[in-house]
């Protein structure tokens, strides 16, 4: 349905896209005692550990190989045995994740080769499990790092079919996108156990960075899915896989264990909710419990309540391709018209979205097209504030990173209860807006003689929206 | 034009720097910067420095030369703040992709150059260079060059990729660029007797606005902040500027000295933060204004504001006194900080347990030393898991320190409060300083603290249990031992304890499960192991305990 469009200017301008590498180590914080090194200068490390720090308000483990420029042309080899032999001794993880960056992948080193190098000459690190992603900072966005890093943890950590381990039909695997909080991840815990299923959630933020004070100090991940846990994933009788991003990791785990799959794109909204419970009912040979009935009941009304605020709105739309299918499918649901939509890297979703063009860009691209549509809603991460305060238009703020609200591992948007917290949020914020910016006046309707500005179909909603305030 | 490696040897060598003199000739042929151990948590690099360094010159279109990491997950993230232009905030990179790295970048820097003129003109262009682009060969310094003469606009290479070393080397190769290309360009509208520079000061939070009122009051005209609230055409000019104050921070002596060196700007290092140094601050850019020509009443005029501001200060943080009674402080930051806080944190009656010197000098010890008395705790190196396992500990009330403990502090539910530069508060000044000791007081007093130390009501009801449980208390009470033995569940189905078995095998004389799935409520499915084990049990100890 939409059209793809990639800018050819030189210069990025006020980025919605962030690194790859960076998001290939998020991936590994949700594994439990992980410790995340990224293989490069210590520069790459120190940004996406201050990025990670001011999202979560948390204390985030993430180590560097720390690459000079003496080493970067002799290799990478001695930096990147020292690293984990460092972090084997001092912080004693339970795992270690791999992420290359731009400088070690220009000078060509083959991380492979060298793990294999680093097991053979330590005996002691036999049993510690190392995985390593090649994450070029040059190619693809944080939602690629994040896919193939999954990918990758479930090639190499989850053990192949044995025929002494019996499957348990009640057992789950969920693979989130990156675009899911910890919040996100709680609420599906919940709804999943209701459903008398247990879930194994890879990777699993929400028992790492959900924002809870751990008894001890640990330099490692302070929780997040166990490493045995995730050898015996191949013992479940399902595979969930939330966003598109997800389905690579999916069909690694199909592949390797048989265990079949599905893939939700969107959790954000009624109907995407209603296929994922019925879903969860058919697995789980159980009617859909009562509370859910009661919850959707409840989104049905808030949808009513919020249409007339939300409805025929002109949204602006930066994200990455799964939160943007996501958001914008909901809202477009609602009456939104999706008119600006940017995005950071290629997917299969991204012309699936309902609007007319996706630009693989930056905010700036964003914030120009929001103003010559005359957008009067904004969606990006927190470094859309700038665009939004010269826009002067509502700004909700979703994705990575939200550095300037607290909670954002908390914002929940899946299930029916986090779809009915967004409308509601992104309705007030709209109401809000127009209570400070738009009031009536006696002159407001006198110069007003030209016809509405949006092209399109949903004209109407304007009239109705503006006769309802 | 030199070489990067030559220019890093000459900002290793610099002689103003007290540590570099400090050192052996062989010491100081490896430089200042200890190389990062890989393998641990990282601290910035040189592109990150020099951006730092920077980045506060508001009017300036700064142009990251590299792949989306060094400028897409850094932008937008410090916390100066510009009294007029926001061009500063916008952030501009080549975003390099894989096809550029192997056919070369240049000319898409160009471009870039290019777009940044025709959309945004700003008054000049900073590119960074980082480190794939080093890499790969891109040479800057031609493109800027190119790019001046063609678009008649300053395009300033700033050369710093990321793997040549640490921050705080990136913030000297970025005050060399700013020797190399910029100041010194221009000249300024018109002079005073009264034109300083304030090197190192990033108007972090607005805090320098913190200080500026009183310069003002004194007649002092800042000529040109290096960098906070900069602009352009002020740095290109501020070698006409009679005096100059390097702030606080050691990161860029380079530009200070050499300034001194090429244009005869004395400058003397000082700090606007603490009560004491604030005054002794004002009064050395008075000394140092008058020894250039200024009229000397302008020293009697300083001394007036010191007495006025102190005696406004030192008023204003009395009241605290009592109310810090007894509350012990770590400071854990680096360098000058690590004393010029301590006198106002003593004045204000807070006792200091320790502060940490890892990048003072010899010099700064001393100070603390002074300050702190001989057996002041000056701590080089602490692990995270210490500095945990000493605010656990109650050893310290209040940790004042960087960003990068912040939650060590936190998670051991100890009050913690910022100095370093992510804050959100300005403290600098006397102003500031009595805003940190209110910030403090905030802290430490928040009647938070206590609920959150308090364990979970059913932690402590967990630990009584335990206790009851105990041998030891079995000795202590039997009775109470024996109620909590018969109390143990057997069939965890219907919940029916030991106890109730017990009676029931005694008073019937059962001989089975199924007996006793008859005469109790005990299902005898999963506990009928449990069940079997009492039947076979000594029968005396039963009746014992059915008596």
């Amino acid at each position: 349905m939409a059209i793809v469009t990639t800018p050819t200017k030189a210069c990025a301008v006020n980025p919605l896209k962030m690194s790859q590498p960076i998001g290939g180590a998020f991936a590994f914080m949700g594994l439990g005692g992980a410790m995340p090194l990224l293989h490069g200068s210590q520069g790459c490390t120190s940004f996406g550990l201050t990025l990670f720090v001011r999202h979560f308000k948390e204390a985030v483990p993430l180590r560097t190989t720390a690459m000079s420029e003496v080493t970067t042309v002799l290799g990478g080899y001695e930096n990147l045995e020292q690293a984990i032999l460092n972090i084997y001794k001092r912080a004693k993880p339970k795992i270690i994740g791999i992420c290359s960056t731009g400088v070690t992948e220009t000078n060509g080193d083959d991380v492979d080769a060298y793990l294999k190098l680093i097991r053979s000459k330590h005996p002691q690190l036999a049993k510690l499990p190392l995985v390593y992603v090649s994450t070029p900072d040059f190619k693809g966005a944080f939602q690629d790092g994040w896919e193939k890093a999954v990918a990758r943890i479930v090639e190499v950590l989850v053990d192949g079919p044995n025929a002494s381990r019996l499957r348990d039909p009640s057992r789950v695997n969920v693979l989130p996108g990156c675009h899911l909080t910890p919040g996100d991840l709680d609420e599906l815990r919940v709804i999943l156990e209701d459903f008398g299923l247990s879930p194994s959630f890879l990777p699993d933020l929400a028992g790492s960075l959900d924002g809870h004070i751990p008894d001890e100090f640990t330099p490692t991940t302070v929780g997040g899915i166990d490493v045995g846990e995730i050898a015996n994933m191949g013992r479940a009788g399902w595979t969930i896989a939330i966003g598109a991003q997800m389905r690579r990791a999916a069909e690694v785990m199909q592949a390797k264990t048989g265990v079949p799959f599905r893939v939700f794109e969107r959790l954000c909204g009624l109907c995407p909710n209603d296929e994922f419970m019925t879903f969860l009912s058919e697995i789980s040979g159980r009617p859909i419990p009562l509370k859910y009935r009661r919850q959707r009941s409840q989104l049905a009304d808030a949808m009513l309540d919020a249409h007339f605020h939300i409805g025929g709105r002109k949204l602006a739309i930066g994200a990455e391709p799964d939160l943007l299918l996501d958001l914008s499918g909901m809202l477009s649901d609602m009456g939104t018209q999706v008119t600006v939509a940017v995005t950071t890297t290629q997917s299969e979703v991204i012309e699936r979205i309902k609007t007319n063009e996706v630009i693989i860009g930056d905010l700036a691209d964003l914030e120009d097209l929001a103003k010559e549509r005359h957008c009067d809603l904004l969606i990006t991460h927190s470094h859309g504030r700038q665009a939004a305060a010269r826009l002067k238009v509502p700004f909700y703020r979703a994705g990575f990173p939200i550095f300037d609200r607290l909670g954002a591992g908390h914002q929940l948007s899946v299930g029916y209860r986090g779809t009915r917290n967004v409308i509601f949020e992104i309705a007030n914020l709209v109401i809000a807006h127009r209570d400070e910016n738009d009031q009536p006046t006696p002159d407001k309707w006198r110069t007003g003689r030209v016809l509405p500005r949006c092209a399109g179909h949903r004209s109407s909603t304007v009239a109705t929206e503006r006769s309802v305030a | 034009m030199s070489s990067l490696a030559a220019t890093v040897q000459i900002i290793f060598d610099e002689p103003g720097c007290a540590k570099n003199g400090s050192k052996s000739e062989a010491e100081r042929r490896n430089g200042c910067t200890k190389q990062l151990q890989p393998g641990s948590a990282a601290g910035g690099c040189a592109f990150d420095g020099a951006k730092v360094a920077l980045q506060p010159f508001t009017d300036v279109a700064h142009l990251v030369h590299g792949p989306i990491a060094c400028e897409g997950n850094s932008w937008d993230n410090r916390g100066a703040v510009s009294s007029g232009s926001d061009l500063w905030r916008t952030a501009f990179t080549t975003d390099l992709s894989e096809t550029d790295i192997v056919f070369g970048g240049e000319k898409r820097l160009c471009k870039a150059i290019k777009e940044i003129i025709d959309k945004y003109d700003p008054c000049a262009i900073f590119v960074y260079q980082t480190c794939i682009p080093a890499m790969i060969g891109d040479d800057i310094n031609a493109v800027c060059k190119a790019a001046s003469r063609r678009f008649l606009k300053p395009v300033i290479p700033i050369n710093s990729p990321g793997f040549v070393g640490s921050k705080n080397l990136g913030n000297k190769l970025a005050g060399e660029a700013l020797l190399d290309y910029v100041i010194g360009t221009r000249e300024p509208d018109y002079t005073t007797p009264y034109d300083i520079n304030l090197i190192g000061e990033y108007n972090l939070s607005g805090e320098l606005w913190q200080v500026k009122p009183l310069l003002d009051e004194l007649g002092v005209r800042i000529l040109c902040c290096i960098s906070g609230d900069g602009k352009y055409r002020e740095v290109a000019s501020s070698h006409r500027a009679r005096a100059a104050m390097l702030v606080c921070s050691k990161s860029m002596i380079n530009v200070a000295r050499k300034m001194e060196q090429r244009y005869g700007i004395p400058f003397f290092e000082g700090s606007f933060y603490g009560i004491q140094d604030s005054s002794e601050s004002l009064r050395q850019i008075a000394r140092l204004l008058v020894e250039r020509g200024a009229p000397t009443d302008l020293l009697g005029r300083t001394e007036a504001l010191i007495a006025r501001e102190e005696a406004w200060a030192w008023g204003a943080i009395e009241p605290y006194k009592p109310r810090f009674g007894g509350k012990k402080a770590l400071l854990m930051t680096g360098g000058v900080k690590s004393w010029s806080v301590v006198a106002a944190l003593q004045e204000a009656g807070l006792e200091l347990v320790g502060t940490s010197v890892k990048k003072s000098t010899k010099e700064d010890k001393e100070r603390i030393k002074e300050l702190m008395g001989h057996d002041a705790n000056m701590i080089e190196n602490m692990t995270p898991r210490e500095m945990y396992e000493m605010l656990k500990g109650a050893k310290a009330d209040i940790m004042l320190s960087g960003g990068k403990s912040q939650f060590v502090a936190l998670k051991a539910a100890v009050p913690w409060l910022d100095i370093n530069q992510e804050r959100c508060h300005a403290y600098m000044g006397y102003v500031g300083m009595v805003k940190l000791v209110e910030e403090i007081d905030k802290s430490l007093s928040s009647p938070m603290w206590e609920q959150l130390r308090r364990p979970a009501p059913w932690e402590a009801l967990a630990k009584a249990m335990e206790q009851m449980q105990s041998p030891a208390t079995a000795l202590a009470d039997p009775a109470l031992a024996e109620k909590s033995r018969r109390a143990r569940k057997i069939c965890i189905c219907n919940r029916v304890d030991l106890g109730t078995i017990e009676d029931a095998i005694y008073a019937h004389r059962l001989r089975s499960v199924e007996a006793v799935r008859e005469h109790t409520n005990a299902v005898g499915g999963c506990c009928q192991r449990r069940i079997n084990e009492i039947l076979v049990s000594e029968p005396s100890a039963m009746r014992q305990a059915a008596e």
